[in-house]
């Protein structure tokens, strides 16, 4: 060791320096050409025909339809939507939760155990990741499509499309807050002799459920505003009366069900608070 | 249980050569405790003994047997026979004491009691059991998070005790407890041990509470045993050389200064184990 005190020495460069300025540099670099393949251009928003073509289509929305029948209606498929996002993420959740215990490495046994046939996990951890990946980049509303023709309009093809859809994204995140989450408890048990399955149950999840909550009740607050989109291709709830509605030009009844659409996501707002707010 | 090194390197990730050549047996019944400044390998040593970390050379035979060659179902019930008191208990915060106790036999009881024990605490009044042992008996049902750290390292020891291993490594399992506590915790693992003719290998920072209930004294600085004697041959000159680098005082509880035990040999009365 050399004799020369700390203080004495040059104080050194931050090492962060350079890969956050040139991580900058990228970004910016990488959104310019983003820009301009999107065609933005503020401009077009402008446009004094443009402008009025929209003017018209919102004159339409008033009066709003507010007669009993319709709002019966309303009401009815509002209900369903929200029954639709409801069952849609407990079978995300269903599917998605088990996905993630399997991809996670923090109970890789090899990490512990004898290195033997080690490269076992990884093997088997590849092919359900990619199964991952598939089920939350191909959209929920192209899911929505496939099954409308598999099992027919109506609320069921929209629970399909939301369970293989939120699944992927469900398992992802959910993998990553098992490995995101304090590992030590899980090891601990794995090294006194403990299995996979208990060292995950009495390690991990503990310390994993809060986040585990907010992020699913978070997700059940965007199916129930993803289920409209997919009732626009017949995936049953709030959105399939809206797409009629405005096939008909019945601007009044689409203001009503936006209206109707908004207090439902308000709702949802509300109750995901509260939901997080209790289990948290 | 037995544990026997030899010559015993472990190298860390990022090159840190955490022992370098350690040789040491403890015999079945043994109570060792593992002294040593900060740094000095004294978890890495633990963690090797309890067959969590590999070592990179040398060997190292738990009851005649390397763990590290075993099939993995009897590595499994190997593990299930130590147990380990973590310097920063590995407890989630949000787990109930209750759970976390009972988390000490899930080696022993496999896949489905654990998964019942998580509906219904399977054994509450053995949790409870242990728990009073360490007098945590009225927070059975409470948090982990409302407990300060000493509790806390409480818990660890509790659940350690929960588990009837054949070997204990405590890994200073007394570091946030004040001196009236640490004695009596330490204490417990002592009972324990005794009653069930088990072996304890523990570290400790505070030297005089190493001194005060361990026979054997291992002293380890940079990844090497520097002594491994009985409390009566420890001198102060030793302990001083010992922790030379750290401090110009012997780490004790509460900064008393150290007063060795008195010169007698003591070997009629208490056998040295070796």
């Amino acid at each position: 060791m050399s004799a020369t005190p700390a203080a004495a020495l040059p104080a050194p460069r931050d090492p962060a320096l350079w890969p956050r300025l040139g991580l900058a540099i990228a970004l910016a670099v990488a959104l310019w050409p983003a820009l301009e393949i999107a065609e933005f251009d503020p401009a077009t928003l402008f446009d004094p025909k443009n402008v009025e073509t929209m003017g018209r289509f919102l004159g339409t929305f008033f009066p709003m339809a507010l007669g009993a029948d319709f709002l019966a209606l309303v009401g009815q498929s509002a209900l369903e939507t929200v029954a639709l996002a409801t069952a849609g993420i407990a079978l995300a959740i269903a599917i998605g939760f088990p996905l993630a215990m399997a991809v996670s490495e923090s109970l890789s046994v090899a990490r512990v155990g004898p290195a033997r046939r080690a490269w076992l996990g990884p093997v088997l951890r590849g092919p359900v990741r990619v199964l991952l990946i598939l089920m939350r980049s191909i959209p929920e509303i192209v899911w929505a499509l496939l099954f409308v023709r598999a099992v027919g309009l109506g609320p069921a093809a929209g629970v399909l499309a939301i369970a293989i859809n939120y699944a992927g994204m469900l398992g992802k995140v959910y993998f990553e807050i098992f490995e995101a989450g304090d590992t030590r408890p899980a090891r601990a048990i794995l090294e006194a002799g403990g299995g996979r399955v208990n060292a995950f149950l009495y390690g991990i999840l503990p310390v994993a459920v809060p986040e585990l909550v907010s992020y699913s009740v978070y997700r059940w607050e965007c199916a129930i505003r993803a289920s409209v989109v997919m009732g626009f291709v017949g995936a049953g709830g709030l959105g399939q009366q809206m797409e009629l509605s405005m096939r008909m030009l019945a601007g009044g009844e689409v203001s009503t069900m936006l209206v109707a659409f908004l207090l439902l996501v308000l709702l949802a707002d509300t109750v995901s608070a509260a939901l997080r707010r209790l289990l948290v | 249980m037995n544990v026997a090194i030899d010559d015993l390197q472990l190298v860390l990730p990022g090159d840190h050569r955490a022992l370098a050549g350690v040789t040491l047996a403890v015999a079945r019944g043994e109570r060792v405790v593992v002294i040593g400044p900060s740094g000095a390998g004294k978890t890495s040593l633990l963690r090797v003994l309890g067959a969590a970390l590999r070592p990179t050379s040398g060997s190292l035979a738990v009851d005649g047997a390397d763990p590290w060659s075993l099939p993995r179902g009897a590595l499994r019930r190997l593990r299930s026979s130590i147990g380990t008191v973590h310097q920063a208990p590995p407890l989630p915060p949000r787990q109930r004491l209750v759970t976390a106790v009972l988390a000490g036999r899930l080696g022993e009881w496999g896949l489905w009691k654990g998964l019942g024990s998580l509906a219904y605490p399977a054994d509450i009044a053995g949790a409870r059991g242990a728990l009073a042992r360490l007098d945590l008996a009225e927070r059975l049902f409470d948090r982990c998070d409302r407990l300060s750290g000493g509790q806390l390292q409480r818990v660890a020891v509790a659940r350690v005790l929960y588990q009837r291993p054949e070997l204990i490594l405590a890994d200073e399992p007394v570091s946030s407890l004040d001196p009236q506590l640490a004695d009596h915790t330490v204490g417990e693992l002592h009972r324990e041990a005794q009653a069930r003719g088990i072996t304890l290998v523990a570290s400790l920072h505070a030297v005089d509470l190493a001194l005060r209930w361990f026979p054997r004294i291992v002293g380890l600085r940079e990844g090497a045993v520097v002594f491994d004697a009985p409390p009566v041959r420890v001198s102060d000159q030793m302990l001083r050389e010992l922790y030379a680098a750290e401090s110009p005082v012997i780490p004790t509880q509460g900064n008393q200064p150290l007063e060795l035990p008195e010169r007698k040999p003591r070997a009629a009365a208490q056998p040295l184990c070796r």
